[in-house]
C-alpha cells in the first residue's frame, strides 16, 4: 500500500500530518507532503485509510 | 535610502466608499419565515442556529432572504462545498453579509486580502502569509501560550464562578495575535471593540459604521507608523517590507491584512474555546472522559470544531444564474454556513450529536477550497493548549446558570458570557 497527495486538491488543512506524522509532513507553506516513498509500513494500513477518510479536500489517494 | 511614505495619508480617504453606500435598506426584527426571510443578525439565530438550519435543510435547502439586499443560505454540505470551490461564479469581494456591497473594482483584491481576494491575485497574496502560519511555525508559540493560560487561571483561582468566555477564552487569541503582529498586549479591550463592530454591527447605519472603521484604521496606522520607525521581528514589519510583483504592498493591503489577522485571529478562536468549554460544562460524561484520557483531546477537538464550528463566511454571486434550482442575481449574498454543512446527516453519521471520539470527521470548520482558514494551525494549537490547561487546573466544572450564557450574533458564533461553577 502506498499513499499519495493530490497537490491540486490539497489546501494545507494538515489533517494528514496531524494524524500520521510518520507518513506525512508539512512543507514551508503548510501543504501536506508524503514522507519518503509513501509506502505504508505493514500494520499502518488502517491509519492510512483513516487519513483518507479525514482529509476535508479528499486529496489523499491510496494506491 | 528612500523614506517609506506610504502610510502618511489617512487610509479612510481610500476606504470610505466601501463602507458607506448601503445599497440595501436595513431590515431588522423577528424573522417571519426562515426559508424566505432568514437573518443571521437576529437573536433567535444567535441562540440556536442549528435547529433553524436542520429544519431548512429538510424543507428548503437553499433558503432566501430579501434582507441585506437579497441573499441565499444553503444548508447542505454538498451545496456549501460546491460554492466554496466555485470561485468563478462566487466572489469573495465581500465576506461579511451586510447592507453594503463594496464596489466591483475592489475585486480581485478586496478590502482585507487574502480572505477577500479572488483568483489569481488571491494565491499570491495568500502565499505571503502562509509561512508564518504553518503547524511547524506556530508550534514555536506553544510554550508561551501555555504559560499565558496558566497565568490567566492563577488570577481566577479561588473564585467559585468564573466567566470563562470573558475572563479566559477571549484573552488567549488576543495575546497570541498581538504578539504575532507586535501590538501592545494591553490593547486587548480595543481589539474586542473592533471585533464586535466588524462582525456584530452588520445592521448598524453608516453614520455608526464609518467612525468605527475609522477608529480601527487609525489604530492600525498608529501601529504601522511605529513599525516603520522601529522595525522589529513581527508580522507588521514583515507586511510593511514584503514585496509582491516586485513592489511593496499598497498601504490599504497592509492595513487590510492586518485588520483581517487581528479580527479573524481573535473572535474565531475565542468562540471555539468558549463553545468547547460550554459543551464540556453541560456534558459531564465528555468532561470526565477527557480528564481521564487526555490523549483523546485532539480527536475531541475536531468533533467540537465540527459541531460548534464558529465561522460562517459570505460570498457575492458574480452574475445572474440558475443554480441548483434557484435563480440567483448578480450581487446576491451567499451566507456560506460551514456550521450547517457540518451538521448535514448526508455527510455525517449522528450529525446532530457530539461524539467526542469520532474518528472519521471530514468537517469544514476551517472552510474548503482555496480560502481554507490560513490560521487553522494556530487556532488548533490555541484551542488544544487552552483546553489542556483548563482541564488540568479545573477538572470539575459545570454551567453556573445556563440561562445566563449569551452567544455572539452574526457570522462568528461563540459564547460571550459563560459563567462556570468550579468544583
Amino acid at each position: 500500500m502506498k499513499v499519495k497527495i493530490n497537490a491540486e486538491r490539497c489546501q494545507g488543512h494538515g489533517r494528514c500530518y496531524d494524524l500520521a506524522p510518520g507518513l506525512f509532513g508539512d512543507d514551508e507553506e503548510g501543504y501536506g507532503q508524503v514522507l519518503g516513498d509513501g509506502v505504508v509500513p505493514p500494520g499502518e494500513e488502517q491509519t492510512a485509510r483513516l487519513i483518507l477518510a479525514n482529509c476535508p479536500e479528499r486529496a489523499i489517494e491510496i494506491l | 535610502m528612500t523614506v517609506d511614505d506610504r502610510f502618511e495619508q489617512d487610509l479612510m480617504e481610500t476606504v470610505r466608499d466601501r463602507v458607506i453606500d448601503p445599497r440595501s435598506a436595513i431590515i431588522t426584527g423577528p424573522v417571519s419565515d426562515w426559508a424566505t426571510d432568514f437573518s443571521h443578525a437576529e437573536p433567535e439565530w444567535a441562540a440556536d442556529p442549528y435547529l433553524i438550519q436542520d429544519e431548512l435543510r429538510e424543507r428548503c435547502p437553499i433558503a432566501h432572504t430579501e434582507r441585506f439586499g437579497g441573499g441565499w443560505l444553503p444548508t447542505r454540505y454538498e451545496d456549501v462545498a460546491a460554492i466554496a470551490y466555485d470561485t468563478d461564479r462566487f466572489s469573495s469581494r465581500a465576506i461579511i453579509m451586510s447592507n453594503v456591497r463594496p464596489p466591483l473594482e475592489l475585486a480581485p483584491v478586496g478590502g482585507v486580502p487574502p480572505i477577500s481576494s479572488d483568483p489569481p491575485f488571491h494565491h499570491d497574496a495568500r502565499k505571503l502569509l502562509l509561512p508564518a502560519f504553518t503547524k511547524t511555525e506556530v508550534a514555536k508559540q506553544e510554550q508561551a501560550t501555555r504559560a499565558f493560560c496558566h497565568a490567566l487561571i492563577d488570577e481566577l483561582q479561588g473564585q467559585p464562578v468564573i466567566d470563562a468566555a470573558r475572563d479566559y477564552a477571549q484573552h488567549i487569541p488576543m495575546r497570541v495575535i498581538a504578539d504575532m503582529l507586535g501590538f501592545p498586549p494591553e490593547d486587548g479591550p480595543q481589539f474586542r471593540e473592533f471585533v464586535e463592530h466588524a462582525l456584530e454591527g452588520v445592521n448598524a447605519p453608516p453614520e455608526e459604521r464609518v467612525p468605527r472603521i475609522q477608529k480601527l484604521f487609525d489604530y492600525l496606522l498608529t501601529q504601522i507608523r511605529d513599525h516603520v520607525d522601529n522595525p522589529r521581528d513581527d508580522l507588521t514589519t514583515y507586511l510593511i517590507n514584503i514585496e509582491l510583483y516586485g513592489q511593496k504592498l499598497a498601504p490599504t493591503h497592509v492595513a487590510g491584512t492586518m485588520s483581517l489577522l487581528l479580527i479573524a485571529g481573535i473572535d474565531t478562536t475565542w468562540s471555539a474555546i468558549g463553545a468547547s468549554l460550554w459543551h464540556l460544562a453541560k456534558t459531564p460524561a465528555d468532561r470526565e472522559r477527557l480528564v481521564a484520557e487526555p490523549g483523546l483531546l485532539p480527536t475531541a477537538i475536531e468533533e467540537l470544531l465540527r459541531a460548534y464550528a464558529p465561522v460562517t463566511m459570505a460570498r457575492l454571486v458574480k452574475a445572474d444564474m440558475h443554480w441548483n434550482g434557484v435563480d440567483m442575481k448578480a450581487d446576491d449574498w451567499i451566507l456560506l454556513s460551514f456550521p450547517a454543512a457540518n451538521r448535514d446527516p448526508a455527510q455525517f453519521d449522528r450529525a446532530g450529536e457530539v461524539v467526542i471520539d469520532r474518528e472519521i470527521n471530514r468537517h469544514a470548520a476551517f472552510g474548503l477550497g482555496i480560502h481554507r482558514c490560513a490560521g487553522s494551525h494556530l487556532a488548533r494549537m490555541e484551542l488544544r493548549i487552552a483546553l489542556e490547561v483548563w482541564l488540568e487546573r479545573f477538572p470539575d466544572f459545570s454551567l453556573a446558570d445556563p440561562a445566563a450564557v449569551t452567544w455572539a450574533t452574526g457570522q462568528v458564533r461563540g459564547p460571550r458570557t459563560l459563567p462556570l461553577r468550579i468544583g
